[in-house]
């Protein structure tokens, strides 16, 4: 865990504590695995974002993809009787060509990832609106999907399962529990393997990238492949979470809730830097501010001011810190070895 | 030049210093890195200034820029004594400095570079930029330095030597006396060298004084009229006249007879490793470019910037797709295309790229990450990257290229520039190489980390691997290359073997005359 995980660790649980002690029922079963609810479904996507910004990119199309991929989802299921793993594989499947489009888009086009994933998200948006003539998308009275419902939005109490009964904790939910499972899958894929030691070259500097050897525009595609995908996921997850679709509001701003938990937990616009937990724990933060706007009786219209000043002020600590802890490295080297750093101060 | 640096030798012997430094001391904490410094600078002076890295010099350049405070020590600007200066009295007293990386913005026109943040105004309020007004105060100062550019030309569209140009401009509008040239060769060929140092004559005609940086010795030889030698801090050295010397000045920079014996017998009689057959290059698409690399020799590609070296060098390792109707590349005999450089890779065909810092390395990347890079799976196991045997390659790297590092964790920006170009080669060393590709390998590099590199480029060498080497600097394509292919816009205008290689030779075909 680096530093700054852990003080955006550190914050999440003095907000909590706070919120707590005003509100106890902050603390309660029910809102726990609600807010872990939440935490899951956002988080899904919020890591495939990070990839993205990892890349030196942004993903703009997320919210719309959720919308879009979740109307096609209901109504495959729905209306014309698909088995719901085709279904899913599908939708799933859809999601990896959008990112293929994005990223050959953004590579073989050289366009910005903005632009593009900006059309995106205009385009599956309208697209998502005209597919169900802008009605709401749901399922009939009586369609059930047992299985699907189990793992979408059941819960478990884990401690309950494995004492037989005997001692009862909260039913975590099975998004939040697949959301780690991802977590900790792509923490390899970004932290230990090639791929993600290429993804942090690529984002740092994509020129000395190429000129290694690596295939950039390869990584490149395969970041976007990667974001559109869990977002075709969390669009499952989403469908099944709220059962009906209003295609114009569905999932609006969500890519921006993304991007706003990967520069919470220390990601970098420019590329190149980020961490998983950084990003899993900006999403739990994002997720305990908005349940702290509900349980301190704040209006509601203030949720999105609340998180914009929330993170506005870490971003602005993160900085203090930064340039502290860099002063501080920087007596702490010349103590260690004055010869060299000064030599190349004054070479 | 030797008569216009006669006759200004004449003035400046005459004239009043109008800067005098005397008892300079810098310390940081456990090293002196300057001691009891002293000098004069009269008008019209040329001074040049030269020292491995870390003798110094920037910290010199950076008490006279008003950046740092000596410990101790006086400047005294006409007659009026400072214990240290700030950057409005240095740029007061009329002291500019030009900076191997240029502070340029290219997306602007020359003149709005030459006033930037100056702007002659119009239209009270509105503060409109009198753009006439600029181009009227910036085309004498043009004249004056012998551009043939104006001052409306999008920066973006002048060749480094003209960029340079306009910083002296710039310079010269503050109506500065001394102009502090650093390292202002180091990325230029020789035609435009030839031209820079014209300029430096004007300035020094003019009464401007110079203080060049370089580590090109023989272009220091050229311009000053004195030189200044520092090592670790102190002044060891004042050369004037006949002292200075190309060897005088090595002796005095590392402190013992550095006999630079890159020089080995020619040998041009192994067998062609990779062989260019009328391959063309985007930028010269009409021109064909016919070149053998054999093992056993290290290949001299010499000629002015924009002669297509680069280009070439992008072409062969991937990095650009050749033009239309180029021809083919073959390597041990087998005809290869590199669509990208991960297939250059593949085959062994590596480059060391000009732009060392923007494109050799990752520089907030550890060193062990940019020695592994290129190599990546070969330290890994099921796709995941095992830490330890990457340190493990990369320690051993350091200890046999001698990179100057505490531990391969280090971040590779905290390097000085021969240590990260050792980085470089190390990536490429890892794996094995058929042939490399160096593109300047040595620009701004000190000169004992120098004469590692050339050891090291003379090993691969001897251990059969083909090796090109695209350099400006005379002295090192005539004492490295077995070989020296010299390019001319697009094309090999001649190639010339070690009996014919001169100067002379290498500046003819450089310009496409024949030898």
């Amino acid at each position: 865990m680096l530093k700054k995980d852990l003080g955006l660790l550190t914050l999440i649980i003095v907000v909590g504590a706070v919120v707590a002690i005003i509100n106890p029922r902050f603390l309660s079963p029910i809102n726990i695995a609600n807010t872990a609810n939440l935490v899951g479904l956002f988080g899904i996507f919020a890591i495939g974002q990070g990839f993205v910004i990892i890349t030196g990119g942004i993903d703009l199309s997320v919210g719309s993809i959720i919308a879009l991929l979740g109307v096609i989802f209901i109504d495959l299921i729905a209306n014309h009787e698909v088995w719901w793993p085709l279904a899913a594989v599908l939708v799933l499947g859809l999601g990896v060509v959008m990112g293929l489009v994005h990223g050959l888009l953004i590579t073989r086009l050289k366009l910005q990832p903005f632009v593009v994933t900006l059309c995106g998200l205009l385009i599956y948006r309208g697209i998502a609106r005209f597919y169900t003539k802008d009605a709401t998308a749901g399922f009939p009275f009586g369609v059930n999907f047992p299985d699907l419902e189990w793992i979408t939005t059941g819960r478990t109490d884990i401690v309950s399962l494995i004492t037989g009964g005997t001692v009862q904790s909260i039913p975590i939910p099975h998004a939040f529990f697949i959301m780690l499972v991802i977590a900790v899958i792509m923490w390899f894929v970004l932290h230990r393997s090639v791929f993600g030691r290429y993804l942090y070259a690529v984002g740092k500097n994509e020129e000395a990238a190429r000129y290694s050897g690596i295939r950039t525009t390869q990584v490149i595609i395969a970041a976007y492949v990667i974001s559109a995908t869990l977002a075709a996921l969390s669009a499952i997850f989403f469908a099944m979470y709220t059962r009906s679709i209003l295609p114009s509001g569905h999932g609006n701003f969500y890519e921006l809730y993304a991007i706003a938990a990967a520069v919470l937990g220390g990601f970098s616009l420019r590329g190149g830097e980020g961490s998983i937990v950084g990003v899993v724990l900006g999403t739990v933060l994002l997720q305990v501010l908005q349940n702290l706007v509900n349980l301190l009786g704040i209006p509601s219209s203030l949720n999105f001011a609340v998180m914009g000043t929330v993170i506005l002020i870490g971003v602005i600590a993160d900085q203090q810190f930064q340039v502290h802890r860099q002063r501080a490295a920087a007596r702490k080297g010349r103590q260690n070895s004055p010869g060299k750093s000064v030599a190349e101060a004054a070479g | 030049m030797t008569m216009s640096a006669t006759a200004a030798a004449g003035a400046s012997a005459s004239a009043e210093p109008f800067l005098r430094l005397s008892g300079l001391r810098k310390t940081y904490p456990g090293v002196l890195a300057l001691a009891d410094f002293s000098m004069e600078v009269r008008p019209g002076e040329v001074i040049g200034l030269v020292g491995e890295n870390g003798a110094g010099k920037s910290t010199l350049m950076k008490i006279l820029g008003g950046v740092i405070e000596p410990d101790h020590g006086t400047i005294t600007i006409d007659g009026v004594a400072h214990p240290s200066l700030s950057v409005a009295q240095s740029m007061a007293a009329g002291i500019a400095f030009v900076h191997q990386e240029l502070n340029l913005f290219d997306n602007l026109d020359v003149a709005a570079n030459v006033y930037m943040g100056r702007e002659p105004r119009k239209l009270g309020f509105l503060k409109l930029v009198d753009d006439d007004k600029l181009h009227k105060a910036v085309q004498p100062l043009l004249d004056r330095l012998g551009a043939t550019f104006s001052p409306g030309t999008q920066v973006s569209r002048l060749s480094l030597a003209q960029q340079q140009i306009v910083e002296i401009a710039k310079a010269l509008s503050l109506r500065s006396r001394l102009v502090i040239l650093d390292e202002p060769t180091s990325s230029l060929p020789i035609a435009e060298t030839e031209k820079l140092l014209e300029v430096i004559a004007g300035l020094k005609a003019h009464g401007i004084s110079v203080i060049f940086i370089s580590h090109r010795l023989h272009e220091v030889v050229q311009a000053s009229d004195r030189v200044i030698v520092l090592r670790d801090g102190n002044l060891v050295g004042t050369l004037e006249g006949d002292d200075i010397n190309h060897d005088t000045m090595v002796r005095l920079m590392v402190g013992r007879d550095l006999k630079v014996d890159y020089v080995s017998p020619a040998r041009t009689d192994g067998a062609v490793v990779l062989s260019i057959r009328k391959v063309r290059t985007s930028t010269y698409p009409d021109h064909e470019i016919d070149l053998d690399l054999r093992a056993g020799e290290i290949l001299g590609l010499a000629g002015l910037v924009g002669a297509g070296r680069t280009e070439l060098a992008r072409v062969l390792f991937g990095i650009d797709r050749p033009a239309a109707g180029s021809g083919s590349v073959v390597l041990d005999g087998r005809e290869v295309h590199f669509a990208t450089s991960s297939a250059a890779v593949e085959a062994g065909v590596f480059l060391v790229p000009e732009d060392r810092k923007g494109a050799g390395l990752l520089l907030d990347f550890p060193i062990a990450q940019n020695i592994t890079l290129p190599n990546l799976h070969a330290y890994a196991r099921r796709r995941l990257v095992s830490r330890d045997a990457e340190f493990a390659r990369a320690e051993r790297s350091r200890v046999e290229l001698d990179i100057r590092a505490p531990d391969v964790g280090q971040r590779t920006s905290a390097l000085s520039g021969g240590n990260q170009q050792k980085v470089v080669l190390a990536k490429w060393l890892a794996m094995q190489p058929r042939a490399i590709i160096f593109d300047e390998p040595t620009r701004g590099i000190d000169v004992g980390a120098k004469a590692e590199i050339y050891r090291l480029m003379r090993a691969l060498s001897d251990a059969g691997v083909a090796v090109l080497m695209i350099s400006s600097d005379m002295e090192e394509v005539i004492g490295v290359s077995d070989r020296v292919a010299v390019m001319h816009e697009g094309h090999i205008q001649g190639t010339l073997d070690r009996a014919q290689c001169s100067e002379e030779n290498i500046l003819r075909l450089a310009v496409g005359r024949s030898i």
